[in-house]
């Protein structure tokens, strides 16, 4: 398979200012010398706990945040370095659906008026071809084309999550971004979105980054997973390898203190001692060190290198052979 | 079941009803005929979807329903027998943080942003239990200590937006445990929280409890949480309990629909593997002001009849001791609620 993105080296450094002349002082190092891609046709997770960088990723990559330093290669095009004008074109081709729905809806537009939006401003077909079009694309989400005429609120939270793959695959996109799109919804509406998402996959043959924080439902859906930790890149896998073998300390960590809805089930922990540290000041050599239960004295002063662990599958961890 | 009769509950709430006042004279029944009970040292989960009356319930039973729009309509709450909801408002104030402690999803809107962590502990322990300003002080930063927060002596000078999520979600267990309460409600503590970040807390509370021997009130949406730290689980489904038993038999055994698909609707690890698709509740949780006639699920429901459409089914009691909101219970062999 050809990578339709590639990452590589990605930066994103959010300077912090103070001081009376209100110069930089310190960075936030949100992401750093993240180096991935994405092959055509497939769904890569990219998951972390808070302040992992993953957030940043997904919007760093459409731009939606201007990336420090590093490139993003879509297509065979740097899109970092594009001029604004071009960089529109692309933007039909890349989408992104949010967490919250109803952030990302204006609650003045009828729902009409929201998809249509999006097909008016990338001047897909005439304006009575798109009237057909938001009716085939509600349809094909779950909803009523009744609902075209109703506005954002008249909506439940899964309903509006809909709406929101709705808009985002108007425009045909061949790469969508998707931002912990289920998070916010109960357990019985996450599993139909969770599926709508499995099938429009399979019918669209999208191209998706899935981020999220629930290790589970990255499972369900991703054909690759990236496992990032205090903007880094700690290990990159398919999803059969990485859940049944995961390599790095943080994931095998991360893997073991998920609650499995099993009453009575007896296994080994991993607990990590404390807190994330701070992306300010991330620690030195390997960011994960502080709370890696097998740090070493090295891992102090040598920053970890992605290494090949199995087909397909890397790992950053000196421990690795 | 045995023969020895069940000790005196420590917590019963009786057939607890909540009705809200939306205005233009709309009323919903937040929490509509609920009773379930706790023994020291046993933890009881309340489980449901958004608006199944889980938090309204933990609010109910701790006096902090909003002023003017939330009431008790009928119903008792009563701790060692005494009647809670018909306590003035200064005796309620005693059992609160004393008798019954509470720790909220997002420790922020519980911890005053202009007062030290240090501070506000202590004042929770001088208000009820009347130590000196120098005592109470040594008290809340022992507190610290026992949560597994890390100095604890220079922790308590931090005000609540110097410490992180965790540290924050520590110093409200501490706050909440100050005064060792018999009974702690916990609603939806961990959901806030990154899953390593959980898993400790997760385990502080199960150690805490066992050197405290309280009774735990567990509310969450989380049914993974629920198989870890859950005695017995309570599911509410739009206001009402539709089915309640031991945390086993409920997960292996499940005998209202509505928690069988709950538990098939749930991503569990090993898919990648397996390929399962998951399999889903139809529809969505009908609104407190539209409720479907009879069974509140029904209309969500695979093995609804048009008698479920007519009868609102009774909270049945089987013979094992569980309790179950469904017409057809007996008849009903609803598949495992784990896969093997």
């Amino acid at each position: 398979m050809t990578a339709l993105l590639q990452v590589k080296d990605l930066k994103k450094y959010f300077p912090i200012r103070g001081g009376i002349l209100n110069r930089v002082v310190n960075n936030v190092q949100a992401v750093n010398d993240v180096t991935f891609d994405v092959r055509k046709g497939e769904v890569v997770g990219l998951v972390g706990e808070s302040g992992s960088g993953k957030t940043t990723v997904g919007r760093t990559l459409l731009r939606l945040e201007e990336a420090t330093s590093g490139s993003v290669t879509f297509g065979g095009t740097d899109i970092l370095t594009l001029p604004k004008e071009d960089m529109r074109k692309f933007r039909k081709r890349m989408q992104i659906i949010f967490q919250d729905p109803y952030a990302s809806l204006n609650p003045r537009e009828k729902i009409r008026t929201v998809i249509g939006h999006a097909l008016a401003q990338h001047q897909i077909g005439t304006p009575g071809d798109r009237e057909d079009r938001i009716v085939r694309l509600l349809e094909q989400v779950g909803l009523s084309a009744d609902y075209m005429d109703r506005f954002p609120h008249e909506f439940s939270g899964g309903q509006r999550q809909r709406i929101g793959i709705a808009r985002a695959l108007a425009v045909d996109p061949e790469f969508v971004v998707a931002d912990e799109p289920v998070s916010a919804l109960d357990v019985s509406i996450q599993a139909q979105v969770i599926n709508l998402l499995d099938d429009l996959k399979d019918a669209l043959n999208l191209t998706m980054l899935f981020i999220a924080h629930d290790l589970a439902v990255v499972e369900h859906i991703c054909d690759r997973v990236i496992v990032m930790y205090l903007g880094r890149i700690m290990e990159i896998a398919p999803a059969s390898s990485l859940y049944s073998a995961p390599n790095h300390p943080y994931t095998q960590a991360l893997l073991s203190a998920i609650p499995i809805p099993k009453p009575g089930r007896k296994r080994s922990r991993v607990v990590l001692k404390g807190d994330i540290p701070s992306p300010i000041n991330p620690p030195s050599g390997c960011v994960f060190r502080t709370r890696c239960p097998r740090a070493i004295g090295d891992c102090a002063t040598i920053v970890p290198a992605l290494k090949p662990v199995g087909l397909d599958h890397f790992s950053a961890c000196i421990l690795t052979t | 079941m045995n023969a020895i009769p069940a000790p005196a509950p420590l917590l019963e709430v009786r057939d607890l009803q909540t009705t809200f006042d939306l205005g233009r004279n709309i009323q919903i029944k937040a929490v509509d005929g609920v009773s379930f009970s706790v023994q020291p040292g046993e933890t009881l989960a309340i489980v449901g979807e958004s608006g199944s009356g889980k938090s309204v319930t933990s609010l109910s039973i701790m006096g902090l329903l909003p002023k003017g729009t939330g009431r008790i309509t009928r119903g008792q709450i009563l701790l060692r027998g005494r009647d809670l909801v018909t306590l003035p408002e200064r005796e309620m104030r005693k059992v609160r943080g004393k008798d019954i402690g509470m720790i909220f999803q997002e420790p922020m809107t519980s911890l005053n942003p202009v007062h030290t962590i240090g501070h506000q502990i202590a004042e929770v322990i001088i208000e009820h239990q009347g130590l000196s300003q120098a005592k109470a002080q040594e008290r809340a930063i022992e507190m610290l200590s026992l949560v597994g927060i890390p100095e604890p002596r220079r922790r308590a000078d931090n005000f609540p937006h110097q410490m992180s999520g965790g540290m924050r979600q520590r110093a409200m267990i501490a706050m909440a445990l100050s005064c060792q309460p018999s009974v702690l409600i916990a609603d939806e503590p961990t959901t806030a929280l990154d899953v390593t970040i959980q898993a400790q807390i997760l385990e502080l509370m199960k150690d805490l409890q066992s050197e405290l021997g309280m009774a735990m009130i567990f509310i969450t949406h989380d049914l993974g949480v629920v198989a870890e730290v859950a005695d017995r689980v309570i599911v509410m489904y739009a206001s009402q309990v539709v089915e309640s038993g031991p945390v086993a038999d409920i997960f292996e055994r499940p005998q209202m629909p509505y928690t069988a698909g709950l538990l098939k609707s749930i991503p569990r690890l090993g898919s990648s593997v397996l390929h399962q698709r998951l399999e889903t509740i139809p529809g969505q949780v009908p609104m407190l002001s539209r409720l479907p006639s009879g069974c509140r699920f029904r209309t969500r429901c695979a093995h609804a009849l048009p008698a479920c459409a007519q009868t609102e089914p009774p909270l049945s009691l089987t013979p094992d001791g569980r309790e179950v909101r469904c017409l057809r219970w007996a008849e009903l062999t609803l598949a495992e609620g784990i896969p093997a």
